[in-house]
């Protein structure tokens, strides 16, 4: 062990990640004050919130009138009920302030012709509570996602925030239930870095990586999620997995939902427009799992597109040059490299993909993470969560596109402002035990040293094929239970894997093995809280139980997942009331588009 | 001077392992990549992989993940989005920069070299150390500087023409691409911006927004940090997001040559 030089760090709060809801944070701690760290084991910009296209939503009204509650409608309605009124209230009421700020800070939006930012429309959004259909989404093109991170690491850069950058966190220290800091390893180097704290926020994004098909990045392997899972935490609300309708064929890159809201469409083999079957009034803008759902089903009754039948085309030919080159330049760029298409003339070749994960490390609106003990919500002490890899809940059972954005920016200033009233600069730190974070070091040298028989990429893309089948659009209860069975396979096999590169110095064999070990706990929570609950709901689709059951099943699932791959449950309720009286909850009824 | 000639812990091996295809594979495609480990004492050297193309996907990176995963698990090199929006696998692809993911194998003919972004320190196999790029890019306060306060609740407006001029310089990814491309970069990394860091500086220059202009460019007034751009262009034809750094700085050096009279 003492191969690992150690160094130890002491700072007010240290974030881990440098996505947007990780910078947001970041530079509101600094600017209140408080000493920060913020590790990330890629540069910031490289974060996969760069890749978002479509936009952030808010109720900023420059398109045509529009109000918050009508946001807050659209957002409860889209979580199919599972969302946290008073959290959602919160995110929606916040949100015009939230991007206005971003504007302020610089953001390159997009614009209208009387100079204020431009909207458009994006799934599921809609004024007057389902009536008519809303400019709500905040855009810069179709690379929001770019724009607002790129503005959000100069932000940092202009309050000097400390990066420690290419750094991987390895786990949380934890010390009877409280989080004292965060233990990580330095990419360039081996050093292993101590940081204690008194609060670690968590933004280290989603987990879709555990699929075979994606749309997310390469790194989008949960780090936190598996951190939270060792020390002992449930994740929440896991069996919810939002598939993007629009990924590409084959390459799985994502075709932004703003390419229909610009006017873009679906057909079938018979040529049809066939969303106008499944939500007659939202079209192909309905909510993201009622699409991917009706593509699905498309499909399977034979009227795929292609030689295979087994994808659907997105036309954007009739939408006109100006307009594609516009509003829509990026995808037209990424459609051309990744499907040989020039969008103008001809459709995009498109399937459901794997693309956010709903589910996440449970927290309330200030960030703080939460677990359960005896029947009763506690907060953890010292650790909260933001962005991806918390579960609010905004999102309940499926997310409204452009809601993500928005999350990421409101809640990463929620908790900067949480910590400011709750942390006094300088404030002094209780010493850490000496054996502190032995066990993460203990881990790393066991899978530096790992001499077994199978490769990690292997075993990776085992996991992959049995999340891409069993945990899928549709599930059933036995392809679910086949599903865990095959699981608890894979987990058990990585026992025997195999690292080839000992050295310490940018280990990206090690790397990807520490992050694979990430993956499996997340997808055993992901495929057995899909198992537990008989019912269907925004993204969770049983054909064994195809209807919503509030009566049962109007909770969050709490899943612990041990060393072993076992699991335990518990539940939390759905928060149905609000923030404040501002407005009235959104009483639960059918969920049509 | 310039130095044509590598140091001599530089210079690359040219005999570095022979990976070859599996038996029965028909369309086998060679590729040569740079390897360095920093834990030996050894040179660099360039590794020989062969690949079956008919199990693997059409972009660089497709096969560079093919090679780590099935072939050679030390293979280490960045990447992340894998759909040119991240910028993380910028590299040096049968000689010219650009990103891995979306640089199609079958654009190369021969073999396929692979080197990291040239003339910046080697961490590890593809693996460059962008620490002074990234400096470079901060030195030039890439935030928006105002003195008039913003409008209390609402958006500063900015016409669409005024975003327009903003539109294609705020896209830049940081690859790296250009400035790596750039001889005078190569020799004066120190000193001289390089064009992604002056592309940035542009991008806030003319952004209607931003009220610190005049500054701006008083920082860029110098003969390194400015003008050791001389017109080579490489930094335009590098781009993997059809920027264009060059122009970009010609028009600094316009607005510099302006206000002088």
């Amino acid at each position: 062990m003492s191969e690992y030089k150690m160094i130890d760090h002491t700072y007010d709060v240290v974030v881990v990640g440098a996505g947007g809801a990780g910078l947001r944070a970041t530079f509101g701690l600094a600017e209140a004050g408080l000493s920060t760290a913020c590790l990330t084991k890629v540069f910031p910009t490289r974060s996969h919130t760069v890749a978002a296209q479509g936009g952030i939503s808010a109720a900023l009204g420059n398109m045509g009138a529009d109000d918050w509650r009508w946001h807050m409608y659209d957002t409860v309605k889209g979580s199919d009920w599972l969302g946290d009124q008073d959290a959602i209230e919160f995110m929606c009421k916040e949100a015009p302030a939230a991007v206005i700020e971003l504007e302020h800070y610089g953001v390159p939006f997009s614009r209208t012709e009387d100079g204020r930012i431009y909207q458009r429309p994006f799934g599921g959004m809609t004024t007057h509570f389902g009536k008519g259909i809303a400019q709500r989404t905040c855009a810069a093109a179709d690379r929001t996602g770019h724009a607002m991170l790129h503005t959000l690491y100069q932000q940092s850069l202009k309050h000097e925030a400390n990066f420690f950058i290419e750094y991987f966190a390895l786990d949380l220290i934890m010390e009877n239930g409280e989080c004292r800091g965060v233990i990580a390893l330095d990419m360039s180097d081996g050093t292993v870095h101590r940081f204690r704290s008194h609060l670690v926020i968590v933004a280290t994004g989603g987990y879709g990586r555990a699929w075979f098909s994606c749309t997310s990045a390469h790194t989008c392997t949960g780090d936190g999620g598996g951190m939270a899972l060792r020390a002992g935490l449930p994740l929440q609300d896991m069996e919810f997995v939002q598939f993007h309708p629009t990924g590409i064929y084959g390459a799985g890159c994502l075709i932004t939902e703003g390419s229909r809201g610009e006017g873009g469409y679906m057909t079938n083999s018979a040529g049809e427009r066939f969303m106008e079957r499944y939500a007659p009034k939202a079209k192909d803008l309905a909510s993201r799992d009622v699409v991917s759902r009706a593509m699905t089903v498309e499909i399977r009754e034979g009227r795929g597109v292609g030689p295979l039948k087994d994808h659907i085309d997105l036309h954007l030919e009739h939408l006109g040059p100006a307009v594609i080159k516009e509003r829509l330049p990026g995808i037209a760029e990424t459609a051309r490299i990744f499907a040989g298409v020039d969008v103008n003339k001809e459709p995009i070749p498109v399937l459901p993909t794997v693309h956010y994960n709903m589910g996440g490390i449970p927290c309330n609106v200030q960030g703080e993470a939460i677990t359960r003990v005896n029947g009763s919500d506690k907060v953890v002490a010292g650790l909260m969560a933001v962005g991806e890899a918390a579960c609010v809940s905004v999102h309940g059972a499926n997310r409204l596109g452009s809601n993500s954005l928005l999350d990421l920016v409101v809640f990463g200033r929620e908790a900067a402002r949480h910590c400011a009233r709750v942390v006094k600069p300088g404030a002094v730190h209780r010493t850490l035990k000496a054996d502190a974070g032995d066990e993460a070091i203990a881990r790393l040298d066991r899978l530096r040293q790992a001499k077994g028989s199978l490769r990690t990429a292997d075993i990776r893309l085992e996991l992959q094929r049995v999340m891409q089948s069993d945990a899928a659009v549709f599930r059933t209860g036995e392809s679910l239970n086949d599903g865990k069975r095959r699981l608890a396979r894979v987990f058990a096999s990585f026992a025997d894997v195999r690292v080839a590169d000992r050295s310490l110095v940018w280990n990206t064999d090690l790397i990807e093995t520490l992050e694979l070990d990430n993956l499996l706990g997340q997808a055993v929570a992901t495929m057995h809280s899909a198992e537990i609950r008989e019912e269907s709901r925004g993204a969770q689709a049983r054909e064994d139980f195809p209807n919503r059951d509030d009566q049962n099943w109007m909770k969050h699932t709490l899943c612990w997942v041990d060393a072993r791959g076992s699991t335990r449950f518990d539940y939390r309720p759905v928060h149905l009331n609000t923030l404040t009286n501002d407005v009235e909850p959104i009483p639960p009824k059918a969920r049509t588009y | 001077m310039a130095e044509f000639r590598l140091p001599a812990n530089s210079r690359v091996r040219k005999e570095g392992r022979q990976f070859k295809a599996p038996a029965g594979a028909k369309n086998v495609r060679v590729f040569k990549i740079y390897r360095f480990d920093p834990d030996s004492a050894e040179n660099p050297r360039l590794d020989s992989y062969e690949v079956d193309m008919d199990a693997c996907g059409p972009m660089v990176l497709d096969a560079l993940i093919k090679i780590k995963n099935e072939i050679d698990s030390t293979l280490s090199f960045r990447r992340s989005c894998r759909e040119g929006i991240c910028g993380s696998c910028a590299m040096n692809i049968d000689g010219k920069n650009g990103l891995a993911c979306v640089s199609a194998c079958a654009d190369v003919r021969h073999e396929i070299k692979i080197y990291p972004l040239p003339h910046l320190p080697v961490i590890k196999d593809l693996i460059p150390d962008l620490t002074n790029f990234y400096a470079q890019y901060a030195s030039i306060k890439p935030w928006l500087q105002t003195r008039t306060p913003p409008p209390p609740d609402g958006e500063r407006l900015q016409s669409k023409e005024d975003q327009e001029k903003v539109d294609r310089p705020s896209a830049c990814i940081l690859c790296a691409c250009c400035s790596t491309s750039c001889p005078s970069y190569w020799w004066n990394s120190d000193r001289y911006l390089g064009p992604a860091a002056l592309l940035a500086a542009y991008r806030w220059i003319v952004d209607s927004r931003d009220e610190a202009a005049g500054e701006r460019l008083d920082e860029l007034e110098d003969p390194f940090r400015l003008y050791r751009c001389h017109t080579i262009m490489n930094c335009t034809e590098a781009c993997p997001k059809d920027l264009n750094p060059a122009k970009a700085i010609g028009e600094i050096k316009q607005m510099l040559a302006h206000r002088r009279h």
